[in-house]
């Protein structure tokens, strides 16, 4: 016989989709079918199940050789390297749930290390704009109730966040918008026809690398003054329909992605984005959003928020907390040689960072904690597979609208497999016997 | 006024933290005094003494204090850093911070300076004789004041977002700027005597910028208005002059809307 476990929340993608079903064997150790997740979320949940899945630390030696070693020698491998090093760095942090965070935190408070999520290579610019300027922001389930205006910017939630207009932004039939998609306006600005813009009323098909330019122009066009025939390629009238299509609506939400967050301008894209809501707030309702990425990044900034007042690229090696992108991130402390051990959690940057950072990771002492063999693994010194948090164990996540939802455990692990949160707790005393700290 | 020569004997294995290096806190103190300010690599303190060997001793005041760096000290951040009075001459290279918060005195770097240099700076003369990297003059992270006062001059060629929020100060760079020049600067002047590229004068409110020579991209918010006659760092040329940013809030006075201004020269 098999059971089916409702309300389960999906453990990929920002949009935390929580209305999942799972059919699970009666002794809750396998799953055999998910409904209602989309083909990503799927295969998240059955993926876990893979027969080769790792179980056992591994550890490689100096020729590269990798050997099975105990669980404890693990945590003394990584409570070391921790302890021991200057400027260590704890990286990931968006895959794993809020509690391991919060641990990790601690331990990273203790070592004087450097705590940075993904946010680094995608939304971490989306932060410093909002430090900058503010944000606007709304909730998804105000999206789907009241929006009839909504704007994709250099995002592509047709692939990325596959039931993110179903569920929220474009079909729902919500309280003020009873006629879904009908009574909503779609505009996508993307210099590339991806399947979300081909279903836009407006698709503005700009100049690669200018989307700062057409944001300021659309900022120009709600204040009624002068354009350029042309910006980014776009034409005037075009720029100045889109300014009208706004203004007419009840409720404008812009959503945008790594689009604009990591193409030229970066955090400038976001900050005049974040302006143009503001702009618009004048005419009528308007909030922004970013389409966060991994199910807990956000999250990770939470928690990293509460415990250290920045939302990542947090350094406390000083014994305070330090915030500065382009110092204090990741990828620079790598490029630089400023931090001597690395350790990865809940995310993959063996296959996200630039190979001139992933290859100062291979000559460091570090260690990459993963329920998946990953491109980080191969990288890394020590690879500690854990359990998968929002499939084998439950925790607090945060959606991209910031709305905490409480992950649901569907099946067991494999015996003997710890969680994210056990192990950290396990290094945390480790280094606490290490340093002499009660 | 009394000199203190640092030169570095030891390289850090990954960046050393030294704002201690300026006239302010090594006024009043002798070499050996200064070898014992703490400097940090990590999250560890060490001495000053550990990386540089000291010379000289430090003048009554800041004012009276000169610092020369010899050797490679593109591993050393924050020199200078809130410095008031005096001088520091790097005769090599220097790291991120450079003068960052700076309110006085005089920062002369021979070579390179990474980026962040000149972070809020509120005063005093700031020469850069090689290349500034990014941030030159900007605000600190989720500051709203960005360079305030003094001058910076870069021999070579700036990186991106310089003086950004800023809202005073002069900021003159003779070689090329890379994107974003003042976005939302309140104040202030930068003089690009090279090519500027796009996104120069973003979200600008106030403030004036003068490039010598291209402009990949005009920002959609700037009008021309017309052509005037200036002398600039010391060059008599007529500019082109552009007013904006026309999607930004300004303010008025005597009546008139203040804009930010960008001059071109023909
Ligand atoms: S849209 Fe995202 S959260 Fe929803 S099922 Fe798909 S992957 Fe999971």
């Amino acid at each position: 016989m098999a059971k089916i476990v409702t309300d389960v929340v999906c453990p990929f993608c920002g949009t935390l989709c929580d209305d999942l079903e799972v059919k699970v064997t009666d002794d809750d150790k396998q799953i055999l079918e998910v409904y209602n997740a989309c083909v990503i979320g799927t295969e998240k949940f059955l993926h876990s199940q893979a027969k080769d899945r790792l179980k056992v630390p591994m550890k490689q030696d100096e020729e590269g050789n990798w050997s099975e070693v105990s669980i404890n020698e693990a945590v003394e491998y990584t409570a070391q390297m921790l302890a021991k090093a200057k400027k260590p760095l704890m990286y990931g942090w968006s895959s794993t749930n809020c509690e391991a965070q919060s641990i990790g935190g601690e331990i990273a408070e203790l070592c004087g290390a450097v705590v940075d999520n993904t946010a680094t290579v995608c939304h971490g610019t989306t932060l410093i704009a909002v430090q900058d300027v503010g944000v606007p922001s709304c909730t998804l389930g105000e999206v789907k109730n009241r929006a009839d205006r909504i704007i994709f910017w250099g995002c592509n939630p047709a692939h990325a966040h596959p039931r993110h207009m179903s569920r929220y932004s474009i079909f729902p039939r919500g309280f003020f918008t009873g006629k879904g998609h009908k009574a909503r306006k779609m505009i996508v600005v993307d210099p590339r026809t991806t399947d979300t813009a081909k279903m836009a009323d407006i698709h503005m098909q700009l100049e690669q690398g200018r989307d700062y330019e057409l944001l300021s122009a659309l900022r120009v066009a709600l204040r009624g003054a002068p354009l350029p025939e042309k910006v980014a390629g776009i034409p005037r009238e075009t720029i100045i329909d889109a300014a009208e299509t706004l203004k007419s609506g009840r409720f404008v939400v812009i959503f945008f992605g790594m689009g604009v967050t990591q193409s030229l301008s970066k955090n400038h894209n976001i900050d005049i984005a974040i302006m143009l809501t503001k702009d618009l707030n004048e005419h009528t309702k308007a909030a922004i959003m970013p389409m966060r990425g991994h199910y807990n990044v956000t999250g990770s900034g939470e928690v990293l928020g509460w415990q250290f007042g920045y939302p990542f690229s947090v350094d406390l090696s000083r014994g305070f907390a330090r915030y500065n992108p382009g110092d204090s991130s990741s990828n620079d402390l790598l490029r630089r040689d400023e931090v001597d051990a690395v350790f990865v959690l809940g995310s993959d940057p063996g296959a996200h960072f630039p190979i001139s950072s992933v290859k100062k990771i291979a000559n460091l002492p570090s260690v990459c904690v993963d329920p998946h063999y990953t491109p980080t693994t191969a990288v890394c010194k020590l690879h500690m597979p854990v359990a998968f948090v929002g499939v084998e164990v439950g925790g607090c996540t945060y959606r991209m609208d910031a709305v905490p939802i409480h992950a649901r455990k569907v099946v067991d692990a494999p015996e003997g497999m710890l969680t994210d949160e056990e192990f950290l707790k396990m290094v945390l005393k480790r280094i606490k016997e290490i340093k002499g700290v009660a | 006024m009394e000199t203190v020569t640092l030169t570095i004997k030891k390289q850090p294995d990954l960046r050393l933290e030294a704002e201690k290096i300026t006239p302010d806190a090594f006024a009043g103190k002798s070499a050996a005094e200064i070898a014992d300010l703490p400097v940090f690599e990590g999250r560890e303190t060490a001495k000053l003494g550990t990386y540089f060997d000291v010379a000289g001793k430090g003048g009554a005041t800041a004012a009276e204090t000169k610092i020369v760096i010899k050797g490679d000290a593109s591993r050393v951040k924050y020199i200078g850093m809130k410095m008031t009075a005096g001088e520091v001459l790097i005769e090599g290279s220097a790291d991120m911070y450079a003068g960052a918060w700076m309110e006085g005195g005089k920062l002369v770097v021979k070579g390179d300076v990474d980026a962040f240099a000149g972070t809020g700076m509120k005063g005093g003369i700031f020469e850069i004789g090689g290349n500034a990297g990014n941030y030159l003059g900007a605000a600190y992270r989720g500051d709203w004041r960005g360079m305030q006062g003094g001058t910076i001059r870069v021999k070579g060629n700036a990186g991106s977002d310089i003086g950004y929020f800023m809202n005073g100060g002069t900021i003159i760079v003779e070689g090329d700027a890379d994107v974003h020049v003042a976005t939302h600067a309140e104040g202030g002047t930068i003089i690009i005597k090279g090519n500027g590229k796009s996104k120069i004068g973003g979200q600008m409110v106030k403030g004036d910028i003068y490039v010598f020579g291209t402009i990949d991209v005009m920002m959609p918010g700037f009008v021309y208005r017309k052509d005037v006659d200036l002398e600039v760092d010391g060059t008599r040329a007529t500019f082109a002059l552009y007013e904006g940013d026309m999607g930004e809030r300004h303010g008025k006075r005597k009546g008139e809307v203040i804009y930010g201004k960008i001059y071109q020269k023909y």
